[in-house]
């Protein structure tokens, strides 16, 4: 058991684990420190100081997302300091950021947009050279676009510690600072392997979803948090919905997989609208299939299945199930193949 | 899995067998990279040069289907040097002794004499796992798929126990669950031999306990397995068959055989959300939706069961599996009624089935829970054996190697294994509709460069690959990623449907199909 410390944020004691930073400790008695390069799970850089906080007794004020608690700290997470500091890191931000919010496909869904209303920035002062980068498109499943790009480092840091693909890199300096792939080369020519898990950590719109450019703000999809249709880790993942139709995947951090996705989760769900899906019930007719009715096919069959019933009884029927259909549809599969066609002959591609 | 899946960060030594983790489970995958990148020690046994190989700190590249030699070679080092887990396998060890003779025989030098791995590096392997203080073996089917599979899992399963690594957390054995919900259709007794939880169908006692739940008269003998069925419609014995999201065509081994087998059927209903190969031999087709059109449950590898949620309506006929069999279970004279749908189907499967004895719609809102969970207000499972063993001992199997059912010769020179790559999934009937498509189209067999030379093939040649039992067309790619005479195929490609070359020999046990090897022969087309 790791021993509690008293921390005093805002006014309020609270009594939290002695290995918590500062900014756990607050996160877990609803006290909302902004973050744009903290993302749990990744090392903790403290590279855009939004999180800064006026600890009682320190000099400097100090990042939350890396300073560790101690008992008896005195913290304040929106004193003037703090609010004026992070005003400065958001004027500095806006300066070179293209601010054309209003097609903004994060718009609404932008932390940096967040803070700026937050700490009512509007404006800011340091005015001169914008960065203005191309768009680049060279795969097929999402955009970066570096006017954007804030610079956090979480995309360079998902992709080097979670899935070790290590595609993102900072290159050049100061202004000219850019994330991007060595030599700058396309994504499918190194060695990235389409998970997409650097777009669902991106705060902002430098890196967005092909699928959902045009679709709808933000506030207009509707989330739904499922489990991935492909392997047996069971991914948690949220399903972007707008007019009954799935247009993208964000993260979800419920599960195992901790917001972790591969290609297939992120990018692999678009087979649902797919035009080949089967949508109404088909009878072979002189070795042609021909449209019919729920009621005329499922008379049909089971007018056959009580003929091989009855001629040879269970024995002569089997059943595959699907690893692919749910728990409560495999239960009434094997319920109807023991109960209805009287056999055990079931199995399922658990061997394959 | 007995343990779970972010266990493998906690543990000191990882033991991947048989497991492509990083294409066919990524984020399993991803979890063995962290550990590696937080200064655990991660052992690969993989004939081919897998992703994980370049995390590796030992590669075993051992022959196709040698896994025993290796393990029983790996369990007679751990011995001889006083690595084993004395204290656990005098408490929980059943048949020690007779393992002990039994793996005598595995010298290092005799083990690599089988597997073609040094007898040095067996050494160091067995080393590292057994002086770990804690240490896991992940497989998946690379361990499964071969006539000596359940044996395979079984010395396996004796290397655990040996070490003590079970029944711990950051221990155990982690088989990996290639499909969404292959363990739930498990747990839910889609299986000849039970009902749900394991439940077996020939034990008098549970046969009365489903015999009064359902109100009616049950078959007492266990079923057919898969490869069982298709051999049984050959013979006549079978007559009809329901398959419901399933496309044997191109999963299952020979497919010649498959399909002069569904040809032969009297009556075929398959079930399915597009016309697969399979569906194609049906007299009756059902249009079901996909799992993002119903409510309902799948349950992962770790055991873990979560819920599936309806994020859009169906626009066309189709309708959920659930409640197609409902219609055609009421259309055959039952009176079937789950008005509350898949939540009231899960409130019937808790009642009968112990492992999910405590699960409901309302406690999975706020997220998955692990199997065993017998009631209620039980938390759900962490770890399997905590308190020991579900059997009361842990019991050692002696096993033997055996070289798989047909290994290369003069006129099928090359060893074919098959499986899965990164950007598609099975049979490709969704991932193939995707966007995935994209990043390949094609199937890329993988051949060594020597085995290239000698057949004067250059990398994207269109070769035919033959075997005694069909043909297929397919692309090479020229890669040291696979040893010199065994090549690799995925079976996710209809133009290129490798189980027209695999064998059909199965484990005598458990009948799993021998996918991983089987000899061919490589022209290149038009040669």
């Amino acid at each position: 058991m790791v021993d509690k410390v008293k921390v005093n944020i805002n006014g309020n004691d609270y009594f939290v684990p002695e290995n918590y930073t500062i900014l756990k400790a607050a996160e877990e008695n609803g006290i909302d420190i902004p973050t744009l390069c903290y993302e749990e799970g990744l090392p903790i850089t403290g590279a855009c100081r939004m999180c800064v906080v006026e600890v009682r007794g320190a000099r400097k004020l100090m990042a939350a997302c890396a300073t560790q608690v101690s008992d008896g700290m005195e913290v304040l997470t929106e004193s003037e300091r703090v609010v004026e500091a992070r005003r400065e890191i958001l004027r500095l931000l806006i300066a070179n950021h293209d601010l054309r919010c209003l097609t903004c496909e994060r718009n609404g869904d932008c932390r940096l947009q967040d803070y700026c209303y937050r700490y009512k920035v509007e404006d800011t002062p340091y005015k001169g050279e914008v960065k203005d980068f191309k768009i680049i498109t060279d795969n097929p499943f999402f955009i970066r676009d570096y006017s954007k790009c804030i610079k956090c480092g979480k995309c360079v840091s998902i992709c080097a510690e979670v899935n070790g693909a290590h595609v993102y890199e900072f290159i050049n300096r100061g202004f000219d600072t850019k994330v991007t792939s060595a030599f700058d080369d396309p994504l499918p020519e190194t060695t990235c392997t389409f998970c997409g898990m650097c777009i669902n950590v991106c705060p902002v719109a430098a890196l967005v979803e092909k699928s959902t450019l045009w679709k709808g703000r933000p506030w207009e999809v509707k989330k739904v948090t499922t489990t991935c249709s492909y392997c047996g880790v069971g991914c948690q993942l949220k399903l972007k919905v707008k007019d009954n139709t799935i247009i993208g995947v964000a993260a979800d951090k419920s599960g195992s997989n901790l917001g972790h996705l591969c290609s297939k989760g992120q990018f692999g769900w678009d087979y649902v609208h797919s035009k080949d899906r089967l949508t109404h019930p088909l009878i072979k007719r002189e070795g042609e299939f021909v449209r019919v009715t729920w009621e005329e096919a499922l008379n049909y069959i089971a007018g056959r299945f009580k003929d091989i019933l009855s001629q040879w009884g269970g024995r002569a029927l089997a059943g595959l199930s699907s690893a692919k259909c749910t728990n409560e549809e495999n239960y009434l599969f094997q319920k109807f193949m023991r109960v209805v066609l009287q056999t055990n002959n079931i199995d399922h591609c658990a061997r394959l | 899995m007995t343990n779970s899946m972010n266990e493998i960060l906690e543990t000191d030594v990882m033991f991947a067998i048989g497991t492509n983790t990083t294409e066919a489970h990524p984020v399993t995958g991803y979890r063995i990279k962290q550990a590696v990148r937080n200064g655990k020690k991660l052992i690969v046994a993989d004939p081919r040069k897998i992703e994980l190989v370049k995390y590796a700190d030992l590669w075993l590249c051992h022959r196709p289907g040698t896994d025993i030699a290796l393990l029983n070679g790996l369990a007679h080092v751990i011995l001889r040097d006083g690595l084993w887990d004395e204290e656990f396998v005098n408490e929980h060890g059943e048949g020690f002794e007779e393992f002990k003779s039994a793996v005598e025989k595995y010298t290092p030098e005799r083990a690599a004499e089988i597997t073609g791995v040094d007898a040095e590096l067996i050494e160091q392997a067995a080393h590292m796992y057994g002086s770990a203080e804690k240490a896991t073996i992940i497989y998946a089917m690379g361990i499964t798929q071969h006539t000596t599979g359940t044996n395979n899992v079984m010395a396996i399963a004796n290397l655990s126990i040996l070490t003590g690594n079970v029944g711990k957390r950051g221990t155990g054995v982690a088989p990996l669950r290639g499909q969404n919900n292959v363990q739930g259709a498990c747990d839910m007794g889609c299986l000849p031999n039970y009902y749900a939880s394991y439940q077996k169908v020939d034990d008098k006692e549970i046969n009365n306990k489903f015999e009064q739940a359902w109100n009616v008269a049950l078959p007492k003998e266990p079923g057919l397995t898969v490869t069982e069925m298709i051999d049984s419609v050959y013979r006549g014995k079978l007559k009809g068959m329901y398959i419901m999201g399933e496309n044997p065509m191109l999963s299952d081994p020979d497919s010649n055989k498959v399909k002069k087998s569904l040809q032969a059927l009297e009556f075929l209903v398959v079930q399915d959300i597009f016309l697969t190969e399979t569906a194609r031999f049906a007299e009756v087709v059902l249009p079901a939706v996909t799992s993002v059109e119903k409510e309902g449950t799948f349950t992962n590898t770790e055991r873990r069961i979560q819920r599936v949620r309806q994020a859009i309506k169906t626009e066309s006929e189709a309708k959920p599996d659930w409640q197609i069999i409902i219609d055609l279970a009421n259309k055959m004279n039952y009176s079937w009624e789950y008005p509350g749908g898949p939540e009231q189907v899960m409130e019937e499967i808790a009642k009968l089935s112990p492992l999910y004895g405590g699960i409901s719609y309302s406690r999975l809102e706020k997220g998955g829970i692990q199997w065993p969970c017998p009631t209620r207000n039980h938390p759900g499972t962490m770890y399997l054996h905590a308190d020991g063993f579900t059997r009361d001992k842990g019991k050692f199997h002696s096993v033997e190697y055996l070289p798989p059912a047909e290994e290369p010769d003069e006129e099928y020179p090359l060893m074919l294994s098959t499986g899965r790559m990164l950007y598609h999934f099975h049979t490709g009937t969704m991932s193939r509709r995707s966007q995935m498509e994209e990043l390949r189209s094609e199937e890329l067999m993988m051949m060594h460069p020597a085995d290239a030379r000698e057949n004067s093939i250059k990398d994207e040649d269109r070769v035919q690959v033959e075997s005694r039992r069909g043909k297929v067309s397919t692309k090479v790619q020229v890669t040291d990623h696979v040893p010199m005479g065994v090549v690799f195929m995925t079976f996710h490609y209809r133009e290129t449907p490798t189980n027209n070359l695999t064998i059909a020999a199965v484990d005598p046990i458990c009948k799993i199909p021998e996918l991983k090897v089987c000899a061919v022969r490589v022209n290149k087309a038009g040669a």
